[in-house]
């Protein structure tokens, strides 16, 4: 059994001009397979269709035709089955900025059904894991760098044990050292859990360093899927970026428009 | 028989940790909660005064029962205020936070989530409006000699059933309208009480409206709480209260969680269960 499972994906949102109302395709026919413990990539520019195809995922969306299955469970009819082994961390680590990591971590971690006895022991283990400083874990949020927050957010989704990570542009808008402490962390917990990992980036080597195989996405298609030898081979490219610039005719700085501008 | 007791067991924690998540937001905002209590009490002062200043332009009234009464419609309007804004306002605050995603993605099933945030709002509603209550009666020298708090509490405990149903159904406006969801929530508050006898008997009212107010669970929790508090009415006594409220909240809490998920269907379908819209 495939750990993700798409077959032709369509959503479209409607977005308003005035009175006037247009349905635009966020998604429009992606299908993709995902094996259990394998690492995917999806290039593409904001405004792809990376996070919708992530929010799908994740129970958040409602897809408007296709098929998506994780782990065997449809996301649309059997949502709670999907929670219960998906988590995500995304490019805002969202969090209450006056509750401490502890009591963030404390409370999301109850949603998943863990005692107090439980996440008293893990919370520490696991923010040490990812690095963070004990002697902060008790300060609020707001009080924290960005790249502290981000491995508080990844702190999370590991605390309640996920076999599908959806990562969507983790790394984005932290410092040099930041990035390279999550993507270290990153491929060590694909060495030492039994996780699949969806990672939605627009950074190339990110791509290129973490994935097994990377995607492309543009105006909401699937252009490819593949190793990235191949890929470079099937767009005659020296480099990824070149390969993603001979597929969509773009570079990854340009911007698409908002997909989800409903 | 095993996978159930674990999926009701993980849906218990969940409930403790929407309550446990709103206990650290109160401590954490400890200052403006504090805030908020200062200025519920100016307001209710305000209120209460309304009794004293008839008596003062010559109007002829028994002034601490009228004050008295006042005070509990104030009391009431707080504590709805509360439990309303704990639902609506988590929903709303978590679309800034834009914690909203995570929480929507946990396993935890809609009914314990907005039951648990329920829960919170009762117990917090209960704490806060009991504090009113005593420095506003101590303000004014009012007593109570012949209250049944017992009975008049019952009341407020079967009234928040039915406040906790209907909170569920502003919960969701948020979701559909982020710009001004939150304050239809305010909206709703208001119409529940404005029909329901706030700060006058009901029969005032013209004949559409009391017609409005034998829906209002709040019109129930007004009458009943008064009569045990003024007049000493025990829980036999206020059972023509205490059994529509009863009646509602079989209602509310059912109709509450329906509305809420046609809501979120409505949210997912149009990409805004998300933050920022």
């Amino acid at each position: 059994m495939s750990a993700v499972e798409v077959v032709g994906l369509h959503k479209q949102f409607v977005r308003r001009q005035g009175r006037r109302r247009t349905r635009v395709s966020a998604l429009e026919g992606v299908s993709l397979d995902i094996a259990r413990g394998e690492c995917v990539a999806i290039l593409g520019q904001n405004g792809s269709g990376k996070s919708t195809l992530v929010r799908v995922l994740s129970t958040l969306l409602l897809h408007d035709g296709g098929s998506v299955r994780v782990f065997g469970h449809d996301v649309a009819r059997d949502p709670r089955a999907v929670r219960r082994v998906v988590n995500r961390v995304s490019v805002e680590a969202a969090f209450f900025k006056r509750l401490s990591a502890t009591e963030n971590l404390a409370y999301a971690a109850r949603f998943y059904g863990q005692a107090p006895g439980e996440t008293r022991r893990r919370i520490p283990e696991i923010l040490d894991a990812v690095g963070f400083p004990a002697r902060r874990a008790r300060a609020p949020m707001e009080d924290l760098s960005r790249g502290m927050q981000q491995k508080v957010a990844l702190a999370r989704a590991l605390l309640t044990s996920p076999t599908l990570l959806l990562l969507d542009e983790p790394t984005t808008g932290l410092d040099p050292r930041s990035k390279l402490e999550v993507q270290e962390f990153i491929r060590a917990l694909r060495s030492t859990h039994d996780t699949t990992t969806l990672l939605c980036t627009h950074d190339m080597a990110e791509a290129e360093a973490l994935a097994d195989r990377v995607g492309i996405l543009d105006g909401g298609r699937l252009l490819a899927l593949d190793v990235t030898p191949a890929l470079r081979r099937r767009y005659e490219a020296a480099t990824l970026e070149e390969a993603f610039l001979a597929a969509t005719g773009r570079t990854l700085d340009d911007d698409e428009d908002d997909e989800e501008a409903a | 028989m095993h996978v159930v007791s674990g999926a009701v067991r993980g849906q218990a924690i969940a409930l403790m940790g929407v309550v446990e998540r709103n206990a650290y937001l109160v401590k954490r905002y400890g200052f403006w909660e504090l805030a908020f209590f200062v200025w519920t009490v100016a307001n209710t002062l305000t209120i209460v005064f309304i009794a004293r200043g008839i008596e003062a332009t010559g109007g002829r009234l028994d002034v601490d029962r009228q004050a008295a009464s006042l005070l509990i419609g104030a009391v009431i309007w707080s504590y709805l205020g509360i439990v309303f804004e704990i639902l609506t306002e988590t929903v709303a605050w978590e679309r800034w936070e834009g914690t909203i995603e995570y929480t929507f993605m946990a396993p935890l099933s809609r009914p314990i989530h907005l039951i648990g945030m329920g829960a919170f709002g009762v117990l917090y509603g209960l704490l806060r409006t009991a504090a009113l209550f005593a420095v506003i009666a101590l303000s004014f020298g009012l007593a109570f000699p012949q209250a049944d708090f017992a009975a008049a509490l019952l009341l407020l405990a079967v009234a928040s059933i039915s406040f906790v149903g209907v909170g569920m159904v502003t919960a969701v406006l948020p979701l559909i309208s982020p710009e001004k969801g939150a304050q239809l929530g305010f909206i709703a508050q208001g119409l529940l009480l404005v029909v329901s006898g706030v700060y006058y008997p009901v029969d005032v009212m013209p004949g559409w409206m009391q017609a409005i107010a034998t829906i209002s669970p709040a019109t129930y929790a007004l009458h009943g709480i008064r009569a045990a508090v003024l007049d000493g009415a025990g829980v036999a006594a206020v059972w023509g209260d205490l059994w529509p409220l009863l009646v509602l909240g079989a209602v509310a809490i059912p109709a509450g969680l329906a509305v809420f998920a046609a809501g979120e269907r409505y949210a997912k379908r149009h990409g805004k269960l998300k933050r920022n819209g």
